[in-house]
């Protein structure tokens, strides 16, 4: 729990027509060699946001090695599901199993829990579209807008003021980076320091699209959204 | 010898099935539902040998039922369909594999469309628009890719279906006499007397 808390903040929306996640990133600084993440490998830029099935995304916050081995155990029970019934894994069951697993580390000695809180962005033709948040215990629980990591309850209430109801996903990802801005420690919001991804429905198949930004893209969408890199800006125009 | 047919036509599917249990020459029952009702959206006909069907038919049925339980909603036409398949193709490969022939009949509630799979013993499925298992199939399945329609409403989808019945009592040298029909649609899985 304690992890969990210091962990970069993740934070997610659901609007009437997709699901926004994006997570502050903890780890970086000068000498860190990040040119392997440079393009977003398979599934995410590298250490918050990760794709778990292909109608469902998820952010972690916490340790990240525990992190690591909960995401490959979800992708597993979603491909188990997808041989088994040869549809996509409902999202509330996909979260079911974590926390099936989770909870079991809670009850025994001699082991420890995983220190993980993750969120659950995604769509199902039961309920649509869902967003689902689980936390080490193995509680799990569905929201309109939550928060995870960092500053969660700084966050959670700035996304309870600002939340309306029949958000649509435009208007989701500006409340997004506004809060993101807003709770990160860093007053600078850039590619470097943020993962973003959104989940929409594809207009011709009418299946579910994760869509996980690259680093470039999430510069180009912040520069639309008015809030990239004050510093620099400011730095300019006093030049 | 046995007989199973289904049709699929505007947001059902009729399930029809003989009603008699046979051994060798000798007709030992003649009031045999081999209609399963699954769940609320879901009908599961069976043929094959005699234990074989009643255990395998019922190992589906709770599996299905627990299912439901577990997770609070039902399992969709499909993706049960697939479970049933699987556990088909696994008594495959054991010991003592299950001669069971299904029709699977089901209606979607998310996306409000009728499902039809045919999966036979071997745990071959296809979805289909209309199917039969049995001797009957000969002589139905010609006559179905005649007189199908996709668009027919139940009583037209009722009326094919009274063809085919026919064509199988008059043609077939040992045809059974009664059937048991049933169908699945948005309000449910029910009988009907024909």
């Amino acid at each position: 729990m304690e992890a969990i808390s210091r962990a970069g903040t993740v934070l997610g929306v659901l609007a009437k027509d997709g699901v926004v996640l994006a997570a502050e990133k903890k780890v970086t600084g000068k000498l860190l060699d990040l040119s392997g993440a440079k393009e977003g490998g398979y599934g995410g830029s590298g250490e918050k946001i990760y794709l778990l099935n292909s109608n469902i995304i998820g952010g972690v916050a916490g340790i990240t090695s525990d992190a690591n081995s909960l995401v490959n155990y979800a992708r597993s029970a979603a491909q188990r599901h997808l041989l088994t019934y040869n549809e996509d894994i409902p999202v509330e069951l996909l979260a079911q199993r974590l926390c099936d697993m989770k909870q079991g580390y809670t009850q025994y000695g001699g082991l420890r829990p995983f220190g993980v809180s993750l969120l659950y962005a995604g769509y199902d033709p039961h309920y649509q579209f869902q967003l689902y948040h689980s936390d080490p215990s193995g509680n799990y629980s569905g929201w309109k807008a939550t928060c995870i990591g960092a500053n969660n309850g700084t966050a959670q209430s700035l996304l309870k003021q600002e939340y309306k109801d029949d958000l649509e996903v435009k208007d989701a990802i500006g409340l997004v980076l506004r809060t993101m801005s807003k709770t990160m420690d860093s007053t600078t919001l850039g590619s470097e320091k943020l993962e973003f991804a959104v989940l929409t429905l594809d207009p011709t198949t009418k299946e579910p699209k994760a869509k996980i930004y690259r680093p470039a893209e999430i510069d180009a969408l912040l520069e639309s959204e008015g809030l990239a890199k004050k510093d620099e800006d400011t730095a300019k125009r006093s030049a | 010898m046995e007989n199973l047919f289904a049709i699929t036509g505007k947001g059902y599917v009729i399930v029809a099935a003989d009603t008699t249990s046979a051994r060798s020459i000798v007709k030992m029952k003649v009031d045999e539902d081999k209609i399963k009702v699954l769940s609320p959206h879901l009908l599961m006909a069976y043929s094959g040998e005699p234990g074989d069907t009643i255990q395998f038919s019922e190992y589906v049925e709770r599996n299905i039922r627990l299912f439901q339980i577990r997770n609070t909603y039902p399992l969709g036409p499909s993706a049960a369909a697939s479970w049933i398949r699987r556990s088909l193709a696994e008594s495959l490969r054991s010991r003592k594999p299950y001669a069971v022939n299904l029709l699977l009949g089901g209606y979607d509630t998310n996306k409000h469309e009728p499902h039809l799979f045919w999966v036979d013993y071997l745990g071959t499925m296809t979805e289909v628009p209309f199917a039969a298992h049995g001797y009957g199939s000969y002589f139905v399945l010609s006559l179905l890719d005649r007189y199908h329609n996709p668009e027919a409403s139940l009583e037209e989808g009722l009326a094919t279906l009274k063809r085919c019945i026919a064509e199988v009592t008059k043609r077939v040298v040992v045809s059974p006499g009664q059937y048991k029909v049933k169908v699945v649609d948005k309000d449910g899985a029910r009988e009907i007397e024909i």
